[in-house]
């Protein structure tokens, strides 16, 4: 067995197999089909200062290899998580990640202010990429400069490594992705939902409630795999990859383009046990390549 | 009851309409299959059909526990149901389950309103409340009388009254003309407890239509089974939420079934 260990801005991770926000609830509701304690860590869903609602219904369409998603970001709030689900899940022997949204700068520094209280949450994913926010949310995460502000003032007041995530939906991620480093990010995650739009012909009409969403699935692995290897040229810090992983072998492709851990999203729908299954694949391949540490094929794409 | 991911074999694939059809499935490894509630459904994954990427939500319609079986009554909807009614016998299909609550069960005598392929669950909710002690009378709404199917297994369990929208009607049976709203014994106090599954318009008639009997002040007098579209089935996504009196709540995960005046219709 060779060594899956991984480390991102100082967190050990004990593989690189975490799962993307959105995807996995808080965790327990894959606890009949998975040890969750084997995953390298999972990020709990998408979470806000303040209780949201979320869109209204429809926020589904399915496409080829693919599905969009209109949620919303729909979820009780920060205060809600601390008190209710936090203590659940801080036994478990894996990292737990919150992810932590916003519609405005002060409710993403308090947010991280009150998550900074928790010992057993090594670090936060910021999410400044959600496309089914109206006010904020992905439009932090498009223009460098509002980029730069929302991460430097979480910075002044978490500290504990910070993930950033990023939205695939802009001219250079890369420049993004840079602004975070310099605004003192320990990390970047990406890529966050393409957004995308689903008609229904017969009807004329669009499928989602909010017309646009946030499309994940098999059918955005190219596009990540391009940010991953985008970013992975442009800054210094550590890179989580996700988008698209269905199986070892994207996880493997997502991690020759940079990423040093991977998140595996929309597939455990399809595969409650998925995440295990690229677990010990990335331990096969890992074999068959004669590597001794799943760090040698972190960015080691031949070019 | 634990959830868990299961290839089951294809026992049987029986055509009983133009669009619908039976699928019994036993696990392929002979493991017993595990508990489940009546109401409660199945994610199965719909292989070799690129069009369709997430797994499709199917009620439980029976578990014949002495058999092994389990069987799915599947209608003809689009690329994965119309995949599904392609297996034949020994094909392996791999099913997530048991996903949802399920109905509440309760004594006395309850009546069981089904629409269209919104049937399905109530075979196995009907002979659960039988052999609990309960007395079970189906109302069935169709189009036309050569819609309906499986009348032996129905009338098994229970008395079955019928509706159809073109009057047609079955020997033997108290056979009426319109939709389930219509029929005369549809009335207060002759049950005491009902439960529903079918197409949403059909629902929300037979909500509008009891929702002034004094009965209906019981909790959990009539709860409705909803379809919404579902990516995960397991209460993680959240993209199956129906609007409650207690905000948006997960059809897959919180239902699918829901007592009636918990929703906003
Ligand atoms: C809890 C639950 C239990 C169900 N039980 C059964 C059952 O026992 N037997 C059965 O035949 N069907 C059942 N359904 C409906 C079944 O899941 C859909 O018919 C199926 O997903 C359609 O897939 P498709 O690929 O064939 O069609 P698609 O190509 O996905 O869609 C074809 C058409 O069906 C519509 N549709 C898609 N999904 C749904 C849905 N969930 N509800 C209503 N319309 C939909 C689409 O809008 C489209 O117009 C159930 C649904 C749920 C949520
Ligand atoms: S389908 Fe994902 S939460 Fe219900």
């Amino acid at each position: 067995m060779a060594d899956l260990k991984t480390n991102i801005a100082g967190v050990e991770f004990k593989n690189p197999v975490l799962t993307a926000s959105g995807t996995f609830g808080y965790g327990v509701e894959f606890a009949d089909f998975i040890d969750l304690n084997r995953l390298g860590g999972f990020i709990v869903k998408g979470t806000t200062l303040h209780a949201r609602e979320g869109n209204a219904y429809p926020r589904l369409a399915e496409t080829p290899s693919g599905m969009i998603n209109a949620v919303g970001l729909q979820n009780k709030g920060v205060q809600y998580f601390i008190d209710h689900i936090y203590p659940k899940l801080k036994d478990y022997d894996t990292n737990v990640i919150v992810n932590l949204s916003g519609s405005c700068v002060d409710d993403y520094v308090t947010g991280a202010e009150m998550l900074n209280q928790l010992d057993k949450i090594p670090c936060i994913e910021l999410n400044i990429s959600c496309p089914n926010v109206k006010a904020g949310g992905m439009g932090f995460g498009t223009q460098p400069k509002m980029a730069e502000e929302v991460v430097s003032k979480v910075r002044s007041v978490y500290n504990k490594p910070l993930i950033v995530k990023l939205t695939p939906n802009v001219t250079s991620i890369a420049e993004i992705a840079k602004a975070v480093e310099a605004a003192g990010a320990d990390s970047v995650s990406l890529i966050n939902t393409v957004l995308a739009m689903a008609v229904d012909a017969e009807k004329q009409r669009p499928v989602l409630s909010t017309v646009t969403g946030g499309m994940s699935g098999a059918a955005v692995k190219p596009i990540a795999l391009r940010c991953v290897w985008q970013v992975y040229n442009a800054v210094q810090i550590p890179i989580v990859g996700l988008g698209g992983i269905m199986n070892a072998t994207d996880a493997i492709e997502m991690m020759l383009c940079g990423a040093r851990a991977i998140e595996v999203g929309t597939a455990n729908f399809i595969d409650p046990t998925v995440t295990m299954k690229i677990i010990d694949g990335i331990d096969d391949y890992l074999e068959r390549h004669g590597c001794k540490s799943v760090s040698e094929i972190v960015g080691a794409l031949k070019i | 009851m634990k959830k868990n991911m299961t290839d089951f074999r294809v026992v049987e694939n029986l055509s009983l309409t133009d669009r619908l059809f039976l699928l019994k499935l036993t696990p392929a490894d002979g493991s017993p299959i595990g508990d489940t509630r009546p109401g409660q459904f199945v994610e199965v994954r719909v292989d070799n059909e690129p069009k369709v990427f997430l797994r499709r939500p199917i009620s439980i319609h029976r578990v014949l526990k002495a058999k092994n079986e389990m069987w799915l009554l599947v209608q003809k909807a689009g690329n994965g149901t119309n995949r599904l009614a392609t297996l034949k016998s020994g094909d392996l299909l791999n099913v997530v389950y048991p996903l949802g609550n399920g109905y509440t069960l309760t004594d006395g005598h309850v009546l069981l309103v089904g629409g269209g392929v919104g049937i399905a669950p109530l075979l196995e909710t009907g002979a659960v409340l039988k052999a609990n002690g309960a007395q079970v009378t189906y109302l069935l709404g169709t189009r036309s009388a050569r819609d309906l199917v499986e009348l032996e297994q129905y009338r098994e369990v229970g008395e079955v009254l019928v509706t159809t929208e073109d009057g047609s009607t079955v020997e033997g049976l108290d056979c009426q003309k319109g939709f389930v709203t219509n029929h005369s014994r549809l009335r207060s106090g002759a049950f005491d407890a009902i439960r529903v599954c079918g197409p949403g318009p059909m629902m929300k008639a037979l909500a509008k239509t009891i929702a002034d009997w004094p009965e209906m002040q019981k909790p959990h007098y009539c709860e409705v089974s909803l379809e919404n579209k579902m990516a995960c089935g397991l209460g993680v996504c959240l993209c199956c939420v129906e609007n409650t009196q207690s905000g948006h709540r997960c059809v897959c995960s919180d239902g699918p079934v829901f007592d009636v005046k918990e929703l906003k219709w």
